[in-house]
């Protein structure tokens, strides 16, 4: 495992080494396309897109050379919204349209912006797909965990149980756990934020951005209409206390009035646990290690999180480990092509093979 | 087979029910005192398990018969099966070959000559014989077991059953083992070269060079060199074996095809590989590196595997998770500025289907390969049909029109992907290209083109703005479109300024944006339409020698081939009958109404439940005779002349 990171590194420096920089100093407003904005009032995506409208300046790319490409649900109307290049592809395809472009053009910086339906439902296969074959995408997945354009049926992250107008008796699937998911998929860059928080979620969208490969930032996203306060346990003041609990590589994990909790593996088990810090257990509190080799670690920080009160739910980089990028590793192959056979040569392919000659 | 022929000669292709092999150019006598008769054209078949190595026999034959000069065309026909049961039925797979010192159309109906390498080959491919051919049995295969595995209670060698043909009895496993026991290699290994053997034999009945198969087996088996050497061993033992057995007693020759042919350098090539050819040299003359999405899928397979040979010249292939995937990341190459190709079978365009639909919306270009299998579902993967032909045109939500091209020789494929990648680009729109199975795993000679003489297909993209606004303000408007070709302009990230969103919701008339608005949606359907019926596609030629025929045979794709060697037959037999193809599906070319209404009788022959003369019957209000197959096979020549003799003296 050692050596394929050091490979990937080596031939995958940066994920916007290839992308020409702007040569005009850019603000928020270059950025916003001149379209009027058609989310409901109150809609989680408005933050979400002025975060990213807000973070856009600061990577100081050429904007010709971003491109945002969505699916279809609320938060894939985003790319219109953007006055950069984009596509609202069809549902659940983004990700695949997205692997086309990025792997052609490495010269671009491409975002893919999804929902937990198109994403986890009619896309999932392409979402695991684009996380193992790490391709140079940046996915944020809005989850809100409902339907939200088709008014209200329930998601593949919503909990068991959920009454909306396809399930008046309550919704009988579990959910997908997505970063629990995006970790099974070997991505290598793993997050989560919230959309209230701007702060939190400009900076992990900063570490995404700089991630080579595939990252995958779910953002917790409140739909007001069909699913509203669905993450009200993070963003009240006082229940977050106990909810949230934000990840920083190299500090220990803490959280709670006064950093009173703390995680610790089981030594039996291997599982994480919370338990309330003291003097003398102090020293078993993990310290959080989002560039270990191993996702397991990672995997069970996934799994802290009580699905119905949300409660241990950790935010920040999960896992930022670099992997060889596929397009990277596609444009190698080229190259090696040329290098060993020469530049490709048409009248000699077609004349290839066994031929033989007519004089008229 | 050569559809380069210029003037392509009147010559009918006899009837070949008579089976044996009749001489035409006299006989002589060989250097081994056996008697050489000259003959005009051949058909063999190799048959036997699907472990025994009869399509590379049969490949290795083609291979020599090409380099040789004769004119040619061929018939794979296998199961889907990887390994189907040993010495089963449905284990058999065959290679048809004909071959001529003049210029042929199509595989051949019947064989002139079956080997037949156990008793469920010699079952399953007897029925096609005529009585008087030849038959080379393996006869070490015809046990008790073998025989019993298919229904024979007795030998068919000994009963009596095969009084009528000619038949070689020969121990090929036996001599085989005994050629190769010098190698020291195990009677298992020694059995595996039986292939050779017979096509050793075969070679020396037909008088094939046989230096491109001793060099290809050494290549083949560079790594084994003891294995490449028993099988030149074995290869030259079946050569020996024609040489001196007595039950050999007649070799023929075929003269090459030399006047069938205009003067070039030729290659002998599949449909698959000359349709990957073709899509590297239109990205070469497009300027535009090329980018394939696949997903494996019988029979479209090759295609992938050969575009992924050719990275050094920037192909980049793509093996998606699904075809949805293949053709979805073609289409993000095609938005990058990339020629993109999506490869594929019918049940891969019904997953594509929604994906085409975008791209229509896009008004990108992406080439959409659709290599045809008999259906529905997952059908018969390994076998030809033409019935995708309906949902090409159709097979979409709303109103989303998609031009068709479709070859019709297996080296023509090389010359529709240079059409279709010209309708892509130059309209800015998905295009279908439809092969089948038939052309795909058929071969032929190929006149190799000159480089120079491709059609340039180099496009602009935009570059600036295209538009002015009322305050005088410069903007560049995505959806405003080339007047003349209705395309609208192909602005690729990275280009300063032209930033703008695409997507599959109805846009405005030229800003692009999202629009509800009734009169514009009618606007854009009416557009995308009118984009497609006018692309300029050449009028179609109908051949129709004495000039007064009442008949027309009309067709597309690969039964172009069964098709004119039908016409000749009625032709010769002195009826009168003008024949057309369709390269072009949609749009059909512009004459085709005023052609149609020149014949009182139209009869269109189809690989499907007659998906052509439907839509012929919808535009033109013309009485289409449909003669349709669905038999996973191509026509036979001579059935297809009947059906046109029954349509001319109805």
């Amino acid at each position: 495992m050692t050596d394929t990171i050091a490979e990937g590194a080596a031939s995958a420096p940066s994920a916007l080494s290839l992308v020409p920089k702007t040569a005009v100093k850019q603000t928020m407003k270059d950025f916003k396309s001149d379209q009027e904005v058609r989310w409901c009032p109150g809609c989680g995506d408005y933050a979400i897109l002025a975060a990213v409208q807000g973070f856009m300046p600061e990577l100081g790319l050429a904007k010709e050379n971003i491109v945002f490409v969505s699916g279809i649900g609320c938060s894939s109307r985003f790319p219109y919204y953007m006055n950069t290049y984009g596509m609202h592809s069809i549902h659940g395809r983004a990700p695949a349209i997205a692997t086309g472009l990025a792997a052609s053009r490495r010269d671009l910086s491409v975002w893919v912006v999804t929902g937990d339906g198109d994403a986890l439902s009619i896309g999932g296969n392409h979402l695991i797909h684009a996380l193992r074959r790490n391709v140079n995408l940046k996915i944020l997945l809005f989850n809100n965990r409902i339907y939200g354009l088709t008014k209200g049926q329930y998601s593949p992250t919503s909990e068991v149980g959920k009454i909306t107008k396809s399930t008046p008796m309550g919704s009988l699937d579990s959910p997908f756990n997505p970063l629990s998911l995006a970790l099974g998929a070997e991505a290598g860059f793993v997050a989560r934020t919230v959309d209230s928080d701007r702060k939190h979620l400009t900076e992990v969208l900063r570490q995404a951005a700089a991630h080579p490969g595939t990252a995958l930032v779910e953002i917790y996203q409140n739909c007001n209409i069909f699913n509203d306060g669905a993450f009200e346990a993070l963003k009240d003041k006082q229940q977050a206390q106990e909810a949230v609990i934000r990840l920083e590589h190299g500090q220990p994990i803490r959280f709670g009035l006064d950093q009173s909790k703390g995680v610790i593996r089981n030594q039996h088990t291997g599982d994480l646990e919370v338990i309330t810090v003291t003097p003398e257990n102090e020293h078993q509190v993990l310290v959080h290690d989002a560039h270990a080799t191993s996702p397991t670690t990672a995997f069970a920080l996934t799994r802290l999180a009580d699905p119905d009160t949300l409660h241990h739910t950790p935010i920040g980089v999960l896992r930022n480990v670099e992997r060889p990028v596929y397009d990277t590793q596609m444009s190698d192959q080229l190259d090696n092509a040329v290098e060993l056979k020469g530049k490709g040569d048409l009248g000699a392919l077609l004349a290839g093979g066994d031929t033989w000659t007519v004089v008229g | 087979m050569t559809s380069q022929v210029s003037s392509p000669a009147e010559q009918a292709e006899p009837a070949d029910q008579q089976g044996g092999q009749s001489p035409v150019g006299g006989q002589r006598t060989g250097d081994g005192g056996k008697e050489i008769r000259r003959l005009d054209r051949v058909i063999i078949r190799f048959a036997g398990d699907s472990g025994d190595g009869m399509q590379l026999t049969g490949d290795r034959f083609t291979s020599e018969t090409a380099s040789f000069g004769n004119d040619l065309s061929t018939l794979p026909n296998f199961p889907a099966e990887i390994r189907a049961p040993a010495g089963t039925l449905p284990g058999v797979s065959s290679f048809q070959l004909h071959f001529a010192d003049h210029d042929i159309l199509t595989p051949g109906d019947a064989p002139n000559v079956l080997v037949a390498m156990n008793p469920a080959a010699l079952k399953a491919n007897l029925p096609d014989v005529p009585r008087g051919a030849e038959i080379i049995v393996n006869t070490d295969e015809f046990t008790k077991r073998p025989m019993a595995k298919v229904g024979y209670d007795q030998s068919p060698l000994e009963d009596g059953s095969l009084d009528g043909y000619h038949v070689h009895p020969v121990p090929l496993t036996t001599l085989t083992v005994e050629a190769l026991k010098e190698f020291g290699l195990s009677r298992k290994e020694a059995e595996r070269s039986k292939n050779m053997f017979a096509l050793g034999l075969l070679s020396w009945m037909y008088h094939r060079p046989t230096e491109g198969t001793e060099k290809f087996l050494r290549q083949k088996f560079a790594k084994k060199p003891q294995i490449a050497e028993a099988n030149v061993t074995a290869f030259r033992a079946g050569w020996n074996f024609g040489e001196t057995t007595e039950d050999f007693a007649v070799s023929y020759e075929v003269a090459p095809a030399t006047t069938a042919f205009p003067t070039g350098t030729y290659r002998n090539i599949s449909g698959n590989l000359a349709l990957s050819y073709g899509l590297i040299a239109a990205s070469r003359q497009a300027d535009l590196p090329l980018f394939l999405g696949s997903y494996p899928i019988t029979p479209a397979s090759d295609i992938l595997h050969e575009l992924s040979k050719h990275k050094n010249f920037g192909v980049r292939s793509f093996q998606a998770e699904d075809e949805i995937a293949g053709i979805g990341a073609a289409l993000g190459a095609a938005f990058g500025g990339s020629l993109a190709v999506t490869t594929t079978s019918g049940p891969g365009v019904a997953l594509k289907s929604e994906t085409i639909g975008l791209a229509v919306s896009l008004e990108l270009p992406l080439l959409v390969i659709d290599i045809q299998r008999g259906g529905p579902s997952t059908g018969l993967p390994t076998k030809t049909e033409q019935a995708d032909l309906l949902q090409a045109m159709y097979g979409r939500n709303g109103e989303a029109p998609v031009p068709i091209v479709a070859p019709k020789t297996p080296a023509d494929c090389f010359d529709a992907a240079l059409e279709a990648a010209r309708i892509a680009l130059t309209y800015r729109t998905p295009v279908f290209l439809l092969s089948d199975g038939y052309l795909a795993n058929g071969s032929e000679p190929w006149r190799v083109p000159d480089v120079d003489e491709l059609p340039d297909l180099r496009v602009r993209f935009a570059t600036g703005p295209n538009h002015v606004l009322a305050d005088g303000t410069e903007v560049f408007w995505p959806y405003k479109r080339d007047p003349k070709t209705l395309a609208r302009p192909w602005a690729v990230p990275g280009t300063p300024g032209l930033e703008h969103r695409i997507g599959g919701i109805e846009k405005q008339d030229g800003t692009g944006n999202i629009s509800y608005d009734p009169a514009n949606h009618d606007h854009m359907v009416r557009i995308r339409q009118a984009k497609v019926d006018g692309i300029a596609v050449p009028d179609i030629e109908v051949d129709d020698p004495t000039g007064d025929a009442r008949t027309l045979v009309l067709g597309w794709g690969s039964t172009y081939g069964p098709i004119t060697a039908a016409v000749r037959r009625v032709r010769t037999a002195g009826d009168r009958i003008a024949q057309a193809h369709l390269r072009h599906l949609n749009p059909f070319p512009a004459n085709l109404g005023k052609v149609l209404e020149g014949y009182e009788k139209v009869v269109v022959p189809e690989m499907n439940l007659g998906q052509l003369a439907t839509l012929l019957r919808a535009r033109y209000l013309v009485d289409a005779r449909s003669f349709t197959q669905v038999r996973g096979l191509p026509f036979k020549a001579e059935q297809l002349a009947t059906a046109l003799k029954e349509a001319i003296d109805d």
